[in-house]
């Protein structure tokens, strides 16, 4: 369990506990830090408690008990200089609506002490970087839902936060406008700002994350680095397009189940973790099945995080019913 | 950077947002009360007031400028703050706040420097719209100028009390319908509370609003129903308890934190 937080943490949560006032208990005791300059997906389903940890860490919710350090500093002792190094992007739209973009990133400058010279050349670079400068004028409830979502990115970034986090960030928004944001997320990271981000698409925290925390029920149950959780998968299922269409009944019989048919041109196969993709190959050509492309059929992280789930799911029957 | 250098940069941005806000849209903040004020010239000074005859030694139209003008600048105040923060509450933006580093003092003085800006404004406005009805000679401008501040302050510092504890739109007009006109209207703004029976002149001495009104009465006219002295006490008691309630629950985050 972290004691203590450390200045080379971004993040550091100890034994953090939150109950809601309608009595839910949100939180039941969760402990996990984030190393600077890490890229770290917080994930979870809905009403898990990935919200409750970042409104804590952000002072949007006062926690029941527990401790909180942002790159050493505790929350408890200094608030203020530990909000400093952050910059918050939550889940829902949370500025005036009537305002400008323009006028809402100078003033979230101005909240956090950026003088206003410094402040006028900040917004200009990140509406530009975003793509959002020919709109600075407008009223920001015009903007298209994918444009809210990267003015606040925008303006949590004027005070260049050491700490970014965003709280389903992609959440409805199109996937070219996705990608865009992943790129300057990246790009970000590489600079040095420490990223936590908690999302619904699995596929955003494997190709954006490096650790990545689980948290169901108020608890975290998996701590641990992408790689190390990818190893936890035993089979991965491919899809082959094929050359030629083919009939069911030619499927090579001694791959017994592994290979299905999905229709004349397509096959799923599966294959386990510690076989070699080139036997199936093998097999297929021998049955004159050519495939012309390959590619893996689900989102890996997709498929663990529902094993974890059905597991922690198992482990607290066995647990009530003892 | 030094705590005081960003807090000062808050503060401004705050205030000038605060400012922004009311000025953007000037229709619905400058312009009803001129027009009230208008209307209450009209009929109670130009038409009925010469029925009534003099107040105090004045004319009934030169007496009720002083609780007119307070009238404005108490609604005014009071309706800015709480709208402004119940808004940013409602619509979430109050977030954008809260997760900065801002200390609560700094939030509660931008808050309360937009609420007596509009404050004082429209009681200039009103007090110029007074000019054309009425004859406006200051006798105490020191006073009277120190009575619009204070109560100003007073009043916003109530809407900003309303608006933490606001949950819904209605709750913003409860107090200013139910409680607030109420009182100005008892509190004297008509009349002298010499006027009235002994009991209900004991009874109007516990309403605040009579207080503030007198001394403005006595910063324009040069006559009041109750003593200086007292009044400035009550308005400087009032203000330091609602200063305090206010920095507590806003610490605390009532109303605005889970």
């Amino acid at each position: 369990m972290i004691q203590s937080g450390t200045s080379n943490q971004a993040l550091s949560v100890s034994n953090l506990k939150k109950t809601y006032s309608n009595g839910r208990i949100a939180l039941k005791g969760i402990s996990f830090s984030v190393e600077e300059g890490d890229f770290y997906a917080l994930l979870g389903r809905n009403g898990a408690g990935k919200s409750t940890t970042i409104g804590i860490a952000c002072s949007l919710v006062t926690k029941s008990s527990g401790k909180v350090y942002i790159f050493g500093i505790d929350i408890d002792q200094d608030f203020s200089r530990a909000k400093s190094n952050i910059g918050l992007v939550p889940q829902e739209i949370n500025f005036n609506q009537f305002e400008t973009p323009w006028n809402i990133v100078i003033n979230h400058a101005g909240y956090y002490g950026v003088p206003r010279a410094k402040a006028l050349l900040q917004a200009e670079k990140y509406l530009t970087t975003l793509n959002l400068w020919d709109y600075r004028n407008n009223t920001a409830r015009r903007l298209s839902g994918g444009m809210k979502r990267k003015l606040m990115i925008a303006r949590a970034l004027m005070h260049e936060p050491r700490l970014l986090i965003l709280d389903e960030p992609t959440a409805g928004i199109d996937f070219e406008t996705r990608l865009s944001m992943w790129e300057f997320l990246q790009d970000l990271n590489q600079k040095g700002v420490t990223i936590i981000l908690t999302t619904h698409y699995l596929q955003e925290a494997e190709k954006l994350c490096r650790n990545v925390g689980i948290i169901e029920l108020g608890e975290l149950i998996l701590d641990i680095d992408m790689k190390s959780l990818f190893k936890q998968l035993n089979q991965e299922t491919y899809v082959l397009d094929l050359v030629q269409p083919i009939d069911s009944q030619i499927l090579p019989h001694e791959l017994n189940d592994s290979v299905r048919l999905v229709d004349p041109t397509t096959v799923e196969v599966d294959i386990a973790r510690n076989s070699s993709i080139n036997a199936v190959f093998e097999t297929l050509s021998k049955h004159n099945i050519h495939a012309i492309s390959i590619q893996t059929k689900s989102n890996r992280l997709e498929t663990l995080f529902m094993e974890l789930l059905r597991r922690e799911a198992i482990e607290m029957q066995v647990n009530q019913s003892e | 950077m030094s705590r005081s250098i960003h807090s000062s940069v808050a503060l401004y941005t705050l205030c000038r947002k605060e400012i922004t806000r009311f000025m953007r849209i000037w229709t619905q903040t400058l312009i009803p009360p001129v027009i009230t004020t208008c209307l209450y010239f009209l009929i109670f000074g130009n038409l009925i007031g010469p029925r009534i005859g003099p107040m105090q030694g004045h004319t009934y139209i030169d007496f009720i400028v002083p609780g007119l003008v307070l009238m404005s600048v108490i609604t005014g105040s009071y309706t800015n703050v709480a709208s402004s923060f119940f808004s940013a509450k409602f619509q979430r933006f109050i977030e954008e706040i809260m997760v900065s580093p801002v200390p609560s003092s700094v939030i509660l003085i931008g808050y309360l420097t937009g609420g007596v800006c509009r404050g004082v404004l429209v009681g200039i406005v009103v007090l110029f719209v007074a000019t054309l009805f009425a004859t406006v000679d200051i006798v105490h401008p020191f006073t009277t100028a120190l009575v619009v501040l204070m109560t100003s302050v007073v009043f916003a510092l109530g809407g900003m009390l309303n608006g933490m504890f606001a949950k819904k739109f209605d709750d913003v007009s409860i107090i200013p319908n139910f409680v607030l006109t109420p009182l100005i209207y008892l509190g004297g703004v008509f009349y002298s509370v010499q006027l009235l029976p002994e009991f209900w002149r004991l009874v109007s001495l516990a309403n605040p609003i009579l207080y503030v009104i007198n001394i403005a009465r006595y910063g324009f006219l040069g006559s009041s129903d109750v003593g200086i002295g007292v009044s400035f006490t009550v308005i400087l008691v009032a203000a330091a308890i609602l200063f305090t309630l206010c920095l507590v629950l806003l610490e605390r985050g009532y109303g605005i934190r889970d």
